[in-house]
């Protein structure tokens, strides 16, 4: 017996008290930690889909919507640009990168992404199965497309009007799956990338009439749009000219993914605060619960401590029972806290998956996590001080005296 | 052994109290008798090393007691002092062999579940071991707290009003117990009592006598 194994009886002398103070600790410990692993993953989803994109070009109005429409795929875009507007984009000598998107139809809910190769080659993604497009009206699905449609190489399907399901659905159109891309945890995994012709002729059918001449289609086709462009500077020191080139300049927006980012995360900081808040608020009544158990629990246990020291216990050693108490609730506390954290975040990440959203895993660690265990043994300690203090100056001859 | 020689302890409040002189040999029995608030508890407190006296000799089991350190005392009373309280003091947390155990935790000591099963047997509560304290009689308590007294065959067992709470019958049974184990052990015996029936069951034991502190009781 060791004042583990004896600290963990006392505990569990007490099985009511000791549940309820677990779950507090745990309570408060879990809301920080979800809080700090929640945060992670936002932020290593953002950073992964953000990779090497210095900026999104496309049309005027809110430049976060062009962002999270652009390079998160998580809301609709402002309007489309003309090609040759974008064309003319990428000769300037700043531009080291130019990906054009052309958006407007999905299937099940997933976007079709009118593009060029240089899209996956962006985000370093690789074929599970099967080969890019070679020309108009094939597609390559992303991993969590292929996996929930259950389409396969070589089958058709066809598209819907709008990027939510629901829409009109392009029967005369039929794209052919030619490659599956193995999952990468980035934006690619939740779209099906096909050319950008493929989305021209899709639409180009859905207006063209049956009366139309060659003329008319020459015309369709100088009169080319796509949605947005993503652009890789040549060099750091375009972040300060080229947006406002652009914006001045040219009929079309700019926005910085950086920027538009930073505001976001510091719109949604708030929230967060709140919970952190919260999540102090319920550190704080767990600790306050677990030094009023202690401290009665000292109180109740006056004369067992005694009789230790009667014993032949040191000082030290019967307050450290009361502290190792402490550290075992804190010890199991962080277990629950952090478990629940992690289960919390996965939940999140299925309901956002479930939602063609940021792709977020739960069951990762992440290095802030850390500061759980260390705050979970401050607690502990903070609540144990007093009551071991009182477990070590206690006056044994009382118990000679007691009757 | 117990050698007492012009003990005298000062308690905070600056009160003096002086002990009569006393040497019990090893094995042997001491009754402490006077009444309540008297010094009993104290002198016990000062056998244990629990505290210092403020002037005299005390000897317990060849050793002066106060001249050892704090951490040196706690080691020396674990291992030379059984010690019997009124009210037993057994942890309603633990079983009765963990209770047991408590001694061995005291000690430093790795828990020696044979000694602690005989420990029980010789007082004929080996069938309680698995039970928790509330579980247990009056009598089947005494002596599991007889035999956590006795685990580690000190040199010396404290009894502080061991009848105090006992009828006539289970005092004389109670008594002869103590006597008999602590004997078998080889402990020198001493028993703080106000109980006369005490005195009339240890009839060859030696007697020191506590008068009441003038003014009042010893704090």
């Amino acid at each position: 017996m060791n004042v583990f194994t004896l600290s963990w009886r006392y505990l569990w002398s007490r099985p009511l008290a000791t549940v309820l103070n677990l779950l507090l600790l745990a309570l408060g410990l879990a809301s920080m930690a979800f809080v700090l692993i929640a945060r992670d993953k936002v932020d290593r989803a953002f950073e992964r889909d953000l990779a090497g994109i210095d900026l999104v070009v496309g049309a005027k109005g809110s430049p976060m919507q062009l962002i999270l429409a652009g390079v998160f795929h998580l809301d609709v875009p402002p309007g489309n640009i003309a090609l040759a507007d974008v064309q003319q984009l990428q000769q300037h000598p700043q531009v080291a990168q130019l990906i054009p998107l052309s958006l407007g139809d999905n299937v099940a809910g997933f976007r079709i992404v009118g593009t060029t190769a240089a899209y996956p080659a962006h985000y370093g993604a690789t074929l599970a199965s099967g080969a890019l497009w070679q020309e108009p009206m094939q597609a390559v699905l992303g991993a969590q497309v292929a996996a929930r449609t259950g389409l396969q190489l070589g089958q058709g399907f066809v598209g819907a009007h709008g990027l939510g399901a629901g829409g009109a659905v392009h029967a005369e159109a039929a794209y052919t799956v030619t490659g599956v891309l193995k999952p990468c945890g980035c934006v690619l995994d939740r779209l099906v990338l096909t050319a950008t012709e493929s989305v021209w002729k899709v639409h180009d059918d859905m207006h063209a009439t049956d009366d139309m001449d060659d003329e008319d289609r020459a015309a369709l086709a100088a009169d080319r749009e796509i949605t947005l462009a993503l652009i890789t500077y040549s060099t750091p020191l375009a972040a300060v000219s080229f947006p406002r080139f652009v914006n001045d300049s040219t009929a079309m927006q700019a926005a910085a993914p950086a920027v538009e980012i930073t505001r976001l995360l510091s719109m949604v900081g708030v929230g967060t605060r709140v919970f952190q808040g919260l999540g102090v608020v319920l550190l704080g009544v767990a600790a306050l619960s677990v030094f009023i158990a202690l401290w009665s629990a000292v109180r109740e246990r006056r004369t067992d401590l005694a009789m230790l020291r009667m014993l032949g216990a040191s000082p030290q050693k019967v307050g450290a029972l009361l502290l190792c108490e402490a550290l075992w609730l804190a010890a199991l506390a962080c277990v629950l806290g952090l478990l629940a954290a992690h289960g919390l975040v996965a939940l999140l990440g299925a309901m956002l998956m479930a939602e063609q959203s940021l792709a977020i895993t739960g069951w990762q660690w992440v290095h802030t996590e850390v500061w759980v265990p260390v705050l979970a043994l401050g607690v502990a300690l903070l609540a144990a001080g007093l009551p071991a203090l009182g477990a070590y100056r206690l006056d044994v001859t009382q118990l000679l005296n007691s009757r | 052994m117990i050698e007492a020689l012009g003990v005298a302890f000062a308690y905070p409040g600056g009160q003096m109290l002086r002990f009569n002189d006393v040497t019990v040999e090893q094995g042997g029995t001491l009754l402490l008798r006077g009444p309540s608030g008297s010094g009993k508890s104290t002198w016990l407190a000062l056998v244990a090393g629990l505290l210092t006296p403020s002037a005299g000799v005390l000897r317990v089991a060849g050793q002066a007691v106060a001249a050892l350190g704090p951490s040196a005392r706690d080691a020396w009373r674990a291992r030379n002092v059984g010690f019997l309280p009124q009210k037993l003091h057994l942890s309603d947390a633990l079983t009765v062999a963990d209770n047991l155990a408590l001694v061995y935790f005291a000690a430093g000591m790795p828990v020696d579940r044979t000694a602690i099963a005989q420990g029980l047997a010789a007082l004929g509560v080996a069938d309680l071991a698995g039970r928790k304290p509330a579980q247990l009689s009056g009598g089947q308590a005494q002596r599991v707290a007889l035999a956590r007294a006795l685990l580690l065959r000190p040199r010396v067992v404290l009894a502080d009003e061991p009848t105090a709470s006992l009828d006539d019958a289970a005092c004389a049974t109670a008594l002869q117990l103590l006597q008999r184990t602590a004997q078998a052990c080889g402990a020198t015996l001493v028993v703080a009592t106000h109980d006369a029936r005490v005195l009339q069951a240890l009839p060859q034991a030696q007697v020191l006598g506590f008068q009441a502190v003038a003014g009042g009781v010893a704090p």
